[in-house]
Parts: structure tokens; sequence; C-alpha cells
């Protein structure tokens, strides 16, 4: 029998739909449902029939489009169904800490001894580079603590309140209860919003020691603040926003690792900016966003492009703000060609090599433009 | 109005607003023809189900490649009546389904006051009464048999407002705690644009009909051209066919969508252009802000138009 000619292809269909969850692409049974109602108004028989039925139902987004093309192509040439599971299962566990500073009596995290309060604040100005495993636990516990409150917006949805315009729906709605008199004046005022935060971290060779940290820092803002994006940049582009939704930011960790193929390369930043305008910032992802660039701008190809993009981000965001692990340490100049080209661009240029600097790093990410101190950095 | 009060009807029987002569994808594609709207084969499966399924039609795909446009041609082949609701950051329920006439009310009580009512449970079951109710766009669609409902740039309205368009999707009731339920007769054509700014929610996905809209080849797009401009020469309908398609080709800030061919097509015939050639040339170059948005992509463009007009 060709599967998808006989009458009844229901059988047919739920083999290609979990051949298609094995894909990635999200086929529930629901939408296999519909699937099945589809073909019923056109016929089966007919292969392009057949195609729309399950495309129009079973995807939801332009990345499943292709995914879909190649199995249907797959399933129903006649073919065997390729392996249920097209990426093989991630089993190696990426380290995510830096390698080699793990001493031979590593201890493990519940052996380690709790940190006192002058401890954490010896601690809060180290490098992150230079910690002991054990200072690295309290470190990551106390970034996963890190709130980033964030910017706010006026949006146009309103809230009571004692001055402002007058709110006539609660003025007339309260004259009614008092028989048509208006016995006092209701006000309101604008809600504010929270801006959305993107954060773009770098986690290219030449900043493992500190994207680990940075991640986290990203965790603890994605949990804080829903509608928060986050991507890494290396030798691409990836958004693990969906990554960062769990709540144990080491499991996050994990996950983000699993999906991020470019860990600790090298770093085409201006084409990666590019390509994160092109797909997602122009689009609206950026705009009036508060955006976060982790990176300590070392460019492997030619800044021009960088500074390009930058300028176009600039123009898009409501504020970019720069966080360079290198900055805080003693004798740094932004000398790098990547730094100097993205600098004039950037509305706030922060340190990120210890906790103190991500901490501070969560206030200039909330405060307001007329509370900004360096403009243009 | 009475017509939306109605005692329960099980979900799964709504009857849809099927044109009596809609039998086929086929069928539909030439009657979306005749209403000068082109479907390629994608687009009209796609409309076609849903019409006959009852289900919204989820569009997405890059500005300008005729989301809004298929679901006026839609109600053109349905003869109803086109609904819009344009999406935005702040939409509420007060703007995208009913609002009380407050003025109206008070209008109202005033007059009865005057004319020495005071009969207070009267007054207070009439200010509640469907002639002070306003319909907005989702309620109006559900009161108006048969209409096309657009819900256009669903991506610009939060992520609240997803829940509550949902809600009316799936079940095409909506309450009014004063009033009851309003149901509607005949569900309404839905479709759903989205630019892709954030990522909808699944499960309002899930309600749909998922169609993403491609820019159409260089012969439908000059085919559409033709259609929609019958005053342009084949010519240039051809040639900006071939610009258009060599600019999305190429790596612009915002690649033009078949919107942004025709407007620059009508700009060009209404500076007198009747085919893209060395004469024509700083007229179409000065022409290019209704093609391209971007100064950058203007200067890309420009010093390439020639070469890509010709033919072949």
């Amino acid at each position: 029998m060709t599967p998808g000619a006989s009458g009844d292809g229901a059988p047919t269909l739920v083999g290609f739909a979990s051949t298609l969850r094995a894909a990635g692409v999200d086929a529930t049974p629901d939408r296999v449902h519909q699937t099945v109602l589809a073909t019923e108004h056109l016929d089966p028989a007919r292969r392009r029939d057949l195609y729309w039925a399950g495309r129009l139902t079973l995807c939801s987004g332009p990345d499943d489009l292709q995914r879909y093309d190649r199995v249907f192509e797959a399933y129903f040439a006649g073919e065997a169904a390729p392996p249920r599971r097209s990426v093989p299962p991630v089993t190696v566990v990426r380290p995510v800490a830096v390698p080699g500073t793990e001493g031979p009596g590593d201890p493990g995290p519940d052996e380690a001894p709790a940190a006192t309060a002058s401890d954490v604040e010896v601690l809060r100005h180290r490098d992150l580079a230079a910690l002991s495993p054990a200072e690295r636990e309290t470190v990551r516990a106390l970034i996963a603590a890190i709130d980033p409150v964030g910017a706010t917006r006026l949006s146009r949805r309103h809230r009571p309140s004692h001055r402002g315009a007058l709110d006539t729906r609660r003025t007339v709605r309260a004259m009614l209860r008092r028989g048509g008199e208006p016995v006092r004046l209701e006000h309101r005022a604008r809600r504010p919003r929270p801006r959305r935060l993107v954060l773009l971290i770098d986690v290219s060779g030449s900043m493992q020691p500190y994207a680990d940290a940075f991640l986290r820092f990203a965790h603890a803002a994605a949990r804080a603040r829903p509608g928060t994006e986050v991507f890494t940049i290396g030798t691409r582009l990836t958004r693990v926003t969906r990554e960062m939704r769990g709540r144990d930011p080491s499991a996050a960790l994990l996950a983000v690792s699993g999906s991020v193929p470019d860990w600790s390369g090298g770093t085409r930043l201006g084409e990666l900016l590019k390509a994160f305008l092109d797909r997602w910032g122009q689009r609206g992802l950026a705009r009036g966003a508060v955006v976060l660039v982790a990176s300590d701008g070392w460019e492997r190809g030619d800044a021009t492009l960088l500074g390009e993009q930058m300028r176009r981000l600039a123009r898009l965001a409501h504020r970019v703000v720069w966080a360079n692990p290198h900055r805080g340490q003693p004798g740094y100049a932004p000398m790098t060609a990547g730094m100097l080209a993205a600098l004039p661009h950037v509305d706030e240029f922060v340190d990120g090599h210890s906790l103190a600097a991500l901490q501070h790093l969560a206030v200039v990410l909330s405060r307001r433009p007329e509370e900004q101190v360096v403009r243009r950095a | 109005m009475t017509a939306a009060r109605r005692g329960f009807r099980p979900y799964g029987v709504l009857v849809t607003a099927t044109a009596p002569d809609v039998t086929s994808p086929e069928r539909l594609a030439e009657l979306l023809d005749a209403q000068g709207y082109l479907a390629d084969e994608g687009v009209a499966t796609a409309a076609y189900l849903s019409l006959a399924m009852g289900r919204p039609l989820f569009c997405e795909g890059d500005a300008g490649v005729g989301k809004t446009a298929l679901a006026a041609a839609l109600a053109g082949v349905l003869d109803a009546p086109l609904i819009r609701l344009q999406c935005y950051e702040g939409l509420d329920a007060a703007q995208a389904l009913y609002d009380w006439d407050f003025p109206r009310q008070l209008l109202h009580l005033r007059a009865a006051e005057a004319a020495g009512i005071h009969d207070a449970d009267r007054l207070e079951a009439e200010l509640y009464d469907r002639r002070f109710l306003v319909a907005r766009p989702l309620l109006q669609a559900l009161e108006t048999t048969p209409s096309v409902l657009l819900v256009d740039e669903v991506d610009r309205a939060d992520d609240e407002f997803e829940a509550f368009l949902l809600e009316v999707l799936s079940e095409f009731t909506i309450s009014v705690p004063e009033l009851g339920t309003i149901r509607a007769e005949t569900p309404p054509v839905v479709v759903v644009t989205s630019n892709r700014t954030r990522e909808v929610h699944d499960a309002l996905k899930r309600r749909c009909l998922y169609h993403w809209l491609e820019h159409p080849d260089l012969g439908r797009e000059v085919a559409i051209i033709r259609r929609r401009l019958p005053h342009a020469t084949a010519r240039l309908a051809e040639a900006v066919g071939r610009v258009a398609r060599a600019a999305r080709a190429e790596d612009l800030l915002k690649p033009p969508g078949v919107a942004e061919s025709l407007d620059w097509t009508e700009a060009l015939v209404a500076l007198g252009v009747d085919e893209l050639s060395d004469a024509s040339l700083d007229r179409a170059c000065a022409s290019l802000g209704a093609f391209l948005k971007y100064r950058e992509d203007q200067e890309r463009v420009a010093g390439r138009l020639a070469e890509w007009a010709a033919a072949g």
C-alpha cells in the first residue's frame, strides 16, 4: 500500500507525524487530527494535496518548513523513513567552566566551605578568570541572585492615579453610582512597562573565562523579566532564549551548550551582528529595547562592518550597553580595532570581569536615560 | 441583534461561510483571480481549507508579500464585508471587543429623570441594553454574517491580547457580563497576519492553519503588476519584476515586497515611463523612494539598475 493512497490515511499520517517530531517539528496529536480533517476536504490520493494539508496544519514557523519538506520527500517517496533521531543525542557534557583552573583536589559543590560575608566582599572584586572551583560556586549562586529590574517605558495602558489626565470612564461610573452627580474627579496615568532586554553574549575562545558568568547573568535576567531575548555569538549566531527558560541555571547552561555549535571558536562580530539585525533586530526585537553586548570586541575580520552594524543597532535600540571583561583590568585601553569601531555607537561602556562588575551592570541596564552619567564613553 | 443570544450549540458543527461554488482550491484560485489576487497553489489551498474547515488562517511572511491583500480578496470572493483589527502594543478589550457607551448611558439617565421616570429597576435594565454597547472589530465580526475578519500584525499586540484572541477564535463567542454570551451565528472567515517581529504563542498557531508566504516568482510578480496596474506596459512590468527579484537576492536592509514593486511601477507610470531604458534611468532613480525605504539600499540599487532591468 502506498502511503496516503488509501481512503483511510490516518495511520500513515501518524507515522509521518512521529517522523516529523523526530526531525524537530512540533507535530502534536491535535495538529495531526487537523491534518486528517484537512485531507477530508482535499484529495489525499494527490501528493500535492497531501503535502499542503500537512504543511498547513503541522508546521508553525519558517524553520519548520524546510524540515517538513525534507521529511515529506523521504517519507512519501516510498523510501525508508529517516532514523528516528536526525540529531544525535548530546552525550558529551561540555564544560562550561574554565578547563585547566580546576586543581586535582577539586572539591564538589557540596564540599565547598560556606563563604563568610567578608569573603564575599573580597570575591566580589576578584577577576572571574582567577577563581578556584569553590569560589566559582559561590559566585555563581550570587550571580543567580542578581535581579536586573530593568528600564521601563510608558505604555498605552492606563492605571488609576492621583494626578494626570482625567479618567472619564471611572469618573462617570462613580457619578452613576451617586445618581449622576460628579462627586469626585478620577485621574489616570500611563502605566509603565518594562523595556525589552536583548543580550548578545560572545562565547568565542577569547571570552571563555567570562562566557559562563555572562550566560548565568543572562539566565537571571531572563528569569526576572519574561520577554528577555538571549543570543550567543561566536562563529555563528544562536538564539538561546528558549534554553534559558528553566529555573535551574546549571541546567539552562547545559541546554545552551548543547545548542550552541561554536563554543570557544573565533568571532565574526560584525557579520553576526548583521545576521542578528537582519533576522531579528530590525523586525522589532531590538526596537526600543535595551541591548547588551558582552564581548571583548576581538574582531577577526575587518572592523568596518562592525562599526556599520553598531550604528544600525544604536539607531534601532533605546540604549546599547557594551560590557567588556578586559576593561576592568589595570592599564586597559580600548585598542582592538573592533572595540574602536564599536565605541562611538555605544551608550555605556562598562566592565564585566568580576561579580561586582556584573552587579553594577544590572544597575546600568535598569537605569533611565536621564540618570545616565557617562554617555557615549 | 436578537440572533446573537443563542442557546447552546456544540462546537464542531459550526456552519462555515463557504460561498456555494467554492468546491476546490483551483476554483478558489479562479475566484481570487477575478478579484485581482493571483494566488499560487499554496495560498489557494490554505484559503480553501480555511473556508472548508472553518479555521482561522495564520499568514506569516515578509512585509509586502500580500498577506493583508489576501483577506481583502477573500472578502471580495465571499461578497462579505472586511472587518479589520489593526493590532498594536497596548491593544485591550475595550478597543478590540466592545465598550459601554457611558456618555449615552448618562444621557439616557438624565432624559429619564427629566421625563419623571423613577423606576430604578427598569432604568437599570435599560442601561445595559445592546444599543448602549459599542461593537469593536471582534464583536462586529461575530455579529455580521457573512464577514471576513482580518487581525492584522498580531505580533505587534502583547501576549495578554493573544490569550484573549485565542478565546474568541476557538469558540467564536464573546461574553459580556451584563448582557450574556454573544455567539456568532456563522463564524466569520478569519485571517491573522504576522510579520514575525516576535514569535506568536504556539497555542494561537495551533488553532489556525499556518501558511508562510514567499515572494512570488518572476512570472507571477509580473502578472500581478500587469493585473493591478493595467496601464503599465508589459516591458515596464517585466523590468520592474526583474529589478525586484535581483534586489531581493541582494543583501538589502529591507528587501522590497510586491507592494513596493506595485508602488514603484505606479510611480514610474505617473512619471510617464513605459520602459526602463537609459533614457528613463534618471527618472527611475528619482522614484526609487517608492521601492526602497533606506538610503543605503537606494544607493546600492541605483548603481546597478540598468544592468538588472536589462532582459536576460
